[in-house]
């Protein structure tokens, strides 16, 4: 905040000699506004912080273009989108035929997207129930390890699956738990034949959230790390004089200290609902099948890459978009209802 | 107390020096832990980490192995016999892996140059509270962390950017990420005010500030930023799998998919394979190795500033 009421220096310095009438203005918008002190003209902030604005200019071109300019192409999702009428996939946006909300209709009757939902749905409610405590209840545990030796390697450890790529994680559970994996091999050694878990769709949600716990769950731990490191001994001990042991202790002290935390990631985990594993799913899209690892994210992917329905696949997305966005919306004001900061003040 | 006085100052003192595995002295409120409760801690924290070492273990351990030991064992090994490196050898020897493997490099070489050219400047150039459409600009940033344009119309973009086929496919849509930016921009503001008015007097502008002041006082968040975007870059394969068609250009991660989740043959050793000379798990085990390799070895170096970053992460706006 000093940072603000620090005269810039090298600005202010400059301005009397070189252009008086902004200062003047400056002066006049001084007065004017009254609220803020030393508040200048736009000209002179421009010629103070252009080569800040410059410095951004990159940043800010790369996702005007990539996460702006590629909303507009969303239009499509009320086309009948033809790639063909033109070199250019954009030139042909303008040539294709409107539908109004036929693409959305053609949606809501099929099947397949419902399906998409229901396994989205399930997927997400097992991240939550089974995923979500995991790196709280590491991080409790971690934690109370005092020897700092056992908890840096402890943590090492935890971290590094963060780090693999999706690709490497699936194949390694495929190593262990597919068909020509150890598990199997051992198996078959005693004359039990069959074991597959790569490709049965009945217990198929459940491999999918044992690998995120595998692959992220120690990440996860950071965070809650940082925010216990945050709390003071002096509660600890002021609570262990008044007689509280070590379980009450973690019961009105540690715990009470998660919670803010824990109510942003849970808000950000709900916002999230519609997206689970969208990577993850597609690599094993093809060992599993269709109907047991289709959600919201590949079966847009096969709809408008695979398939090149841009347009029935543009309309899924936008869908999942605007559903996703209203979620993020609610379960923040639901946090802010709470007490909670959320992902974004008030 | 009267033991220490009793010895001669010459004399090593009776009590060893902890070792550094010992826990620290608990202060005097803290009871001591049970036996039952440290051997549960124990027994908890081993087995995670047991769940995560032993599947690198079997794969490490049965790339390093030879055909008859593979065999013996009717797929990977647990227990190492002897030690190969062959099919090391056969997959840097040229060819798909060995191609596969340099665009994987160059490509996490430049995109991480890139992105993080891109993200240092930013940051900074966001760092200053009440600068000229400092607020703007960080709002369109944060807006994209709510919503995403879609795959389609971005594909659609990036098709018509000209960019299939391209390697700046796999860099420019993902060159930035606003979660970054925040990151190092919160450390940034965090650099003590006076140090950098300081500078501005003594006549540096901002690009000198941002170089000489700012960024070696921020190593450990760079380090930090750097390994995420390395890793980011590292690990992709969706991109590469939509936007080249032209197998030649496929970087490693989507060389691993055709190789050992399609059970495909690398393309020049077939002929090894067939006659019996190398394992083909082997060469899977090794291809995996060689992409979890850089990003084990270097993640622990970072791993100490790793918390600060996501702290600071995690306060936005």
């Amino acid at each position: 905040m000093s940072h603000s009421t620090v005269p810039r220096s090298r600005a202010e310095a400059k301005t009397p000699e070189k252009t008086p009438q902004a200062s003047e203005g400056a002066a006049g918008d001084r007065s004017r506004e009254g609220k803020r002190a030393g508040k200048l003209s736009l000209r002179l902030r421009f010629g103070r912080d252009r080569t800040l604005l410059l410095m951004t200019l990159p940043a800010v071109l790369l996702v005007l273009l990539f996460n702006y300019i590629p909303i507009l192409g969303n239009v499509v999702a009320f086309q009948d989108y033809d790639p063909y009428l033109s070199e250019n996939g954009v030139v042909a946006i303008f040539q294709s035929p409107w539908t109004g909300f036929g693409q959305f209709e053609r949606i809501f009757a099929d099947s397949a997207f419902w399906h998409a939902v229901q396994n989205t749905f399930v997927l997400f409610f097992l991240q939550l129930v089974l995923f979500f405590p995991v790196p709280i209840l590491l991080a409790l545990l971690i934690n109370s390890v005092v020897r700092p030796r056992v908890r840096a390697i402890a943590q090492a450890v935890m971290y590094l699956p963060h780090f693999f790529s999706w690709v490497l994680v699936v194949t390694v559970f495929m190593q262990i738990f597919g068909g020509a994996g150890v598990i199997a091999q051992t198996l078959r050694q005693h004359g039990v034949e069959g074991f597959d878990l790569m490709t049965n769709p009945e217990t198929f949600k459940y491999l999918v959230t044992v690998e995120m716990i595998w692959k992220d769950a120690g990440w996860g731990i950071i965070v809650f790390l940082a925010a216990l490191s945050s709390v003071s001994n002096d509660l600890y001990e002021a609570a262990a004089m008044d007689g509280a042991g070590r379980w009450r202790r973690i019961w009105h002290i540690t715990l009470p200290a998660l919670r803010p935390v824990i109510a942003l990631l849970l808000v950000l985990r709900v916002g999230d609902a519609l997206t689970v594993g969208f990577e993850q799913l597609l690599l094993q899209r093809q060992a599993v099948g269709v109907d047991a690892s289709d959600v919201l994210d590949t079966y847009v992917w096969w709809n408008g890459i695979r398939n090149q329905d841009f347009s029935y696949a543009a309309a899924a997305g936008l869908v999942k978009g605007v559903v996703g966005l209203a979620l993020v919306l609610t379960a923040n004001k639901v946090a802010h209802l709470m007490g909670e900061q959320g992902v974004y003040k008030k | 107390m009267t033991a220490v006085l009793d010895t001669p100052a010459d004399e090593k003192p009776a009590v060893r020096k902890p070792s550094r595995w010992a826990a620290p002295p608990r202060p005097a409120w803290e009871e001591e832990p049970s036996k039952a409760g440290v051997a549960g801690k124990g027994l908890v924290l081993g087995i995670a980490c047991l769940a995560i070492l032993f599947p690198l273990w079997i794969v490490i351990v049965t790339s390093l192995q030879s055909k008859q030991t593979i065999d013996e064992a009717g797929g990977l090994v647990m227990i190492p016999k002897g030690i190969t490196f062959i099919a090391y050898q056969e997959l840097l020897r040229g060819g798909q892996v060995q191609k596969a493997a340099l665009v994987s490099v160059g490509v996490t070489l430049v995109g991480t140059l890139f992105s993080m050219t891109v993200s240092i400047l930013c940051a900074y150039g966001l760092s200053r509270v009440g600068s000229l459409a400092h607020r703007w600009i960080l709002m369109t940033l944060l807006a994209t962390m709510f919503f995403g344009a879609g795959l389609i119309p971005t594909y659609l973009l990036v098709q018509s950017l000209g960019l299939m086929d391209t390697y700046l496919a796999l860099i420019l849509p993902s060159a930035v990420s606003v979660f970054n930016i925040l990151v190092l921009r919160s450390f940034f503001m965090g650099i003590s005010p006076e140090l950098i008015d300081s500078a501005r007097i003594d006549g540096a502008g901002d690009w000198r500030i941002l170089w000489k002041i700012v960024m070696p006082l921020s190593r450990a968040v760079l380090a930090v930023i750097a390994l995420f975007y390395a890793v980011g870059y590292w690990s992709a394969w969706f991109n590469a799998s939509i936007y080249l068609t032209d197998q030649d250009m496929m970087p490693l991660q989507n060389v691993m998919i055709q190789l050992v989740q399609k059970q495909e043959r690398p393309v020049g050793l077939a002929a090894q394979i067939n006659t019996g000379q190398l394992s083909p798990l082997a060469i899977q085990m090794a291809v995996m190795v060689m992409a979890l390799l850089p990003v084990a070895v270097l993640s622990p170096f970072v791993q100490k500033h790793f918390k600060k970053g996501m702290l600071t992460g995690a306060v936005k706006g």
